[in-house]
């Protein structure tokens, strides 16, 4: 080696020992990388099950670009008629879509086509699911409050551009299912008022079906929702990452640390491992478990119908909402409002999902909460929001369990007039029922985590005195359990702004606090105050009091029986 | 403002016990208790050993996936228990190529959690805020800039500059003109007409009244349907045109939508519900009801196809019948109100 080519190797560095540092050498010539790399290799993550639900949701998202990619080299989105003359003999001769057909020819003639379907599909099933159910944990941990709110926002787009993403592709293969649940959403798009007939006719190139629409719909589906899909989730994972993750209360836990494991070699090789189980288990009920048999539907053609036709779980709500709907239908000036499609299927669901993105913003409005919080609740520890929270989640089920009225009724040999007006009428019963019920519980468990702090727990140790009381031994639980229960905040309502100021002005913010002092009234009702200090020591010494006496008494038995 | 700024010394940014930041109760952290591969070698050996058997295993599997691929047929079927009958080839390589890829994983976690340590680690959490002076500085570069562009005070070009940018989607949405046609009265209007002969959905042959017992139901389309479709290359006429046949005993006609439009008690109604356009199969006999499989709309055909059940807000149209000299089944004319959902403009 020259002297020249040994000064320019080891420029401004020492030569560094290991191959691995000489990669990181080479990048960070070119990125001054280091810092990054060392706080991103240290990171620390905490540790839950709950934390997991996320993952699934990326890990899912991840298996749909790779297993969708694969299916993109097999399937032609065109409505062009083609007679099928593949390998599946029921169909042969018939005339269908090149759509149709290709999904065929993936599904029996392209080894492995069928269980890259099947993953497509199941995949897309988790997806969907896992992002419900993480949204549902971080709404009822009060993840989602100051300075996470913009990331919940980003949440709620995430899972309207899932379900949107899901019914695209679950449109595509054109077969007889899906191509009813296309005519219903074009029923749907037909009763805007003023709009409806001309969106109708530009989305599907003239009438239902045209020949245009699963070609357009494809483009959505490969490139603009997944795009904007992986654009947010890559920003919800900044955010993660850059705010650092939320943890639940516990010893050590404050709102200023994280405790749980560096990202490496920990979390490389639980969440990167936890990715191959996701995608294992994934692959492993595609091959074994049938997901929408599309060639038992038959191509698709307007004017046949599969008794029992169900859509995605995804759809469910609002297909169970469009069916709970009375026919109410409102004829002014020769023109048209749907009501019985309009309320279902743009009000309820624009409501929801509004509701749901603003939630952060109303919750502290009520809370009048302006502090950063990085420790969890407990959902016990807030009750009304978790009340909220059933209230809602009792809703959507309902709704999801109308959309499958129909099999219900097959199923329990029911009257399908019965089923619908039954639960019509529980759509508006027991979200407020479930409510109450709800709150009442957080509080009763928030009373029994009193009586823990107070009295200890009951150590099932019954004790008989001479006088003949019985008395059962408590003692004091674990600092690890008191921490989780004293993470628990007192908060009060907000206090109202008076009317009229020191000189009898009227205050013109008086009626919005007094509104805004209301809300938070009912946000804050029925709280139960954590234990002071104070009662926490005077009650400590009253066990210890009490244990003393009893092992005396117990003492003075052993010795007189003897 | 910084809330997180620490008081060094306390492991968990706490003072006096107490959290900084929300003041509640801070407890230490628990103490670590070692697992058996922290303390004996041998049990650390086996979980080496077990991770090494996983990771062999995926290897294995990618090798029976490969073979599989080659060796088994696509056509073959075989039984698997529970599930029912499945293609061989499918199975196999979905088997081989789930293990493969679910042992990486669950070796990987084995590993993280038998080997790799798993005593807690303490970090601080960095402020969210920027400080004061930051915060001010931010506000003073926007400042300046603002004040160097002139946008406040030069209106001219604020305004004219805001016009612009309003109008200059315009032309991006007017080029969607193109997706479709206009609507038109392609709603109002079905390819039925006067004298045209009903033909059996599928097989297209036309019916003889004589040929439809009472309480049958026979899917029907106009003749000339094949026909325009091939010219279209679209299933569109389809969607509108589809009609079902019902037969019932003249006496139990309670009303229709015309006078004398059925023909010896068979009755033609669209088949497209008047919800969101399903086609409607589901017929009772013996209630005379209709039922659409979609949203359980219900009509009752012996009653002018009127709505008994369901969200379905309008009547399912009926279609003027007749016969030919030879007793062949023909419409007296199209449909006289629109069929299918509601939309705006209908009225």
């Amino acid at each position: 080696m020259s002297n020249l080519e040994t000064s320019i190797a080891t420029t401004g560095h020492e030569a560094p020992a290991t191959k691995g540092g000489s990669v990181a050498g080479y990048i960070d010539d070119r990125l001054a990388s280091s810092n990054f790399t060392k706080r991103l290799l240290d990171k620390v993550f905490p540790d839950h099950w709950s934390f997991m639900l996320g993952e699934i949701a990326l890990y899912s998202f991840i298996i749909l670009l790779l297993s969708g990619t694969y299916l993109t080299l097999w399937f032609n989105p065109s409505m062009t008629e083609v007679i099928y003359n593949g390998s599946y003999t029921p169909l042969k001769g018939i005339k269908m879509s090149e759509a149709y057909s290709s999904t065929l020819h993936i599904s029996f003639d392209v080894r492995g086509g069928l269980l890259m379907r099947q993953i497509h599909h199941w995949a897309a099933l988790f997806f969907v699911a896992a992002v419900s159910v993480h949204l549902l944990r971080v709404f009822f941990t009060g993840a989602f409050r100051k300075p996470r709110e913009i990331n919940w926002v980003i949440g709620t787009l995430l899972l309207v551009l899932a379900i949107l993403e899901g019914f695209a592709g679950y449109s595509l293969p054109d077969d007889l299912l899906s191509g009813t649940g296309l005519r219903i959403a074009e029923g749907i798009v037909q009763a805007i008022p003023l709009l409806g007939t001309y969106v109708a006719m530009f989305l599907f190139g003239g009438e239902f079906p045209g020949t245009d629409f699963i070609p357009r719909l494809y483009s959505i589906h490969i490139l603009l929702i997944p795009g904007i899909l992986l654009g947010l989730v890559t920003v919800h994972l900044i955010m993660v990452f850059y705010q650092k993750h939320t943890q639940f209360p516990g010893p050590g836990r404050t709102e200023s640390n994280v405790v749980g494991f560096r990202l490496f070699p920990i979390y490389m090789a639980k969440a990167g491992g936890f990715f191959f189980v996701v995608f294992g288990i994934t692959t492993l009920i595609a091959a074994l478990v049938t997901i929408n048999p599309v060639w038992l539907y038959g191509p698709y053609t307007p004017s046949q119908v599969t008794a029992g036709s169900q859509p995605d779980w995804y759809i469910g709500w609002l297909d169970g909402a469009v069916r709970l709907t009375p026919n109410w239908e409102t004829n002014i000036l020769g023109h048209t409002i749907s009501w019985n499609l309009l309320i279902p299927a743009l009000v309820i669901p624009g409501i929801m999902f509004t509701a749901l993105g603003l939630y952060p913003w109303i919750e502290a409005w009520a809370t009048g909460d302006k502090r950063e919080h990085h420790l969890l609740d407990r959902p016990r520890n807030v009750p009304t929001r978790t009340g909220l929270g059933v209230m809602s989640l009792v809703f959507y089920m309902i709704l999801v369990i109308s959309g499958g009225n129909d099999i219900i009724a097959v199923a329990f040999n029911l009257s399908i007039n019965q089923i619908t007006w039954t639960l019509r009428i529980l759509l508006f019963v027991l979200p407020p029922l479930s409510f109450v019920l709800t709150k009442r519980a957080c509080l009763g468990l928030q009373r029994r985590d009193n009586d823990k702090l107070l009295h200890g727990y009951e150590t099932g140790q019954i004790l008989r005195l001479p006088s003949g009381e019985f008395l059962e031994i408590h003692e004091p639980i674990t600092d690890a359990e008191k921490a989780v229960i004293l993470a628990k905040q007192d908060f009060a309502p907000l206090a109202l702004e008076s009317g009229e100021d020191a000189n009898g002005v009227r205050n013109p913010k008086a009626a919005k606090s007094a509104a805004r002092a209301r809300l938070s009234a009912w946000f804050y009702s029925d709280t139960i105050p954590v234990p002071t200090d104070e009662e926490l020591q005077h009650a400590a010494e009253h066990a210890a009091h009490e244990l003393h006496e009893a092992q005396a008494q117990a003492k003075q038995i052993e010795g007189s029986s003897h | 403002m910084n809330e997180l700024e620490h008081h060094s010394g306390d492991p968990y940014g706490a003072k006096d016990g107490k959290d900084l930041v929300s003041g509640i109760t801070v407890f230490p952290m628990e103490e670590h208790v070692m697992r058996r591969a922290d303390i004996d070698p041998k049990a650390a050996t086996r979980a080496e050993r077990q991770v090494a058997t996983m990771f062999t295993l995926a290897i294995l599997s990618v090798f029976a996936f490969v073979v599989s691929y080659v060796k088994i047929p696509n056509t073959k079927m075989i039984d698997v228990p529970i599930l029912g009958a499945a293609n061989a080839n499918h199975v196999a390589i979905g088997l081989f190529f789930g293990l493969a890829i679910l042992l990486i994983g669950v070796g990987a976690i084995h590993w993280a959690k038998k080997l790799m340590p798993d005593v807690e680690v303490i970090q601080e959490r960095h402020a969210l805020t920027s400080n004061d002076t930051e915060r001010e500085a931010v506000a003073s570069s926007f400042q300046r800039g603002k004040a160097e562009s002139g946008f406040a005070e030069r209106k001219l070009i604020r305004r004219t500059l805001l016009g612009a940018m309003a109008l200059f989607p315009i032309p991006l949405i007017v080029m969607l003109r193109d997706l479709g046609p206009m609507p038109g009265t392609r709603l109002r209007e079905t390819i039925w007409d006067k004298g045209i002969h009903l033909v059996t959905d599928v097989t297209y042959n036309k019916i003889k009244a004589s040929d439809i017992p009472i309480g049958g139901l026979v899917n029907a389309v106009p003749e000339n349907l094949l026909k325009i479709e091939e010219e279209d290359g679209n299933l569109n006429e389809r969607g509108k045109a589809s009609i079902i046949l019902v037969r019932m005993d003249p006496a139990e006609i309670v009303s229709q939508q015309g006078e004398a439009w059925d023909y010896q008690g068979i009755l033609a109604f669209s088949k497209i519900c008047t919800h969101v356009g399903c086609p409607i199969s589901l017929y009772q006999q013996r209630t005379h009801h209709l039922l659409c499989p979609c949203h359980q709309s219900t009509f009752d055909l012996s009653n002018s196809g009127n709505v008994v059940f369901g969200p379905a807000a309008r009547r399912m149209p009926q279609l003027a019948i007749t016969v030919d000299s030879e007793g062949y089944l023909i419409a007296q004319s199209g449909f006289k109100e629109p069929i299918g959902p509601s939309f705006w403009e209908r009225g």
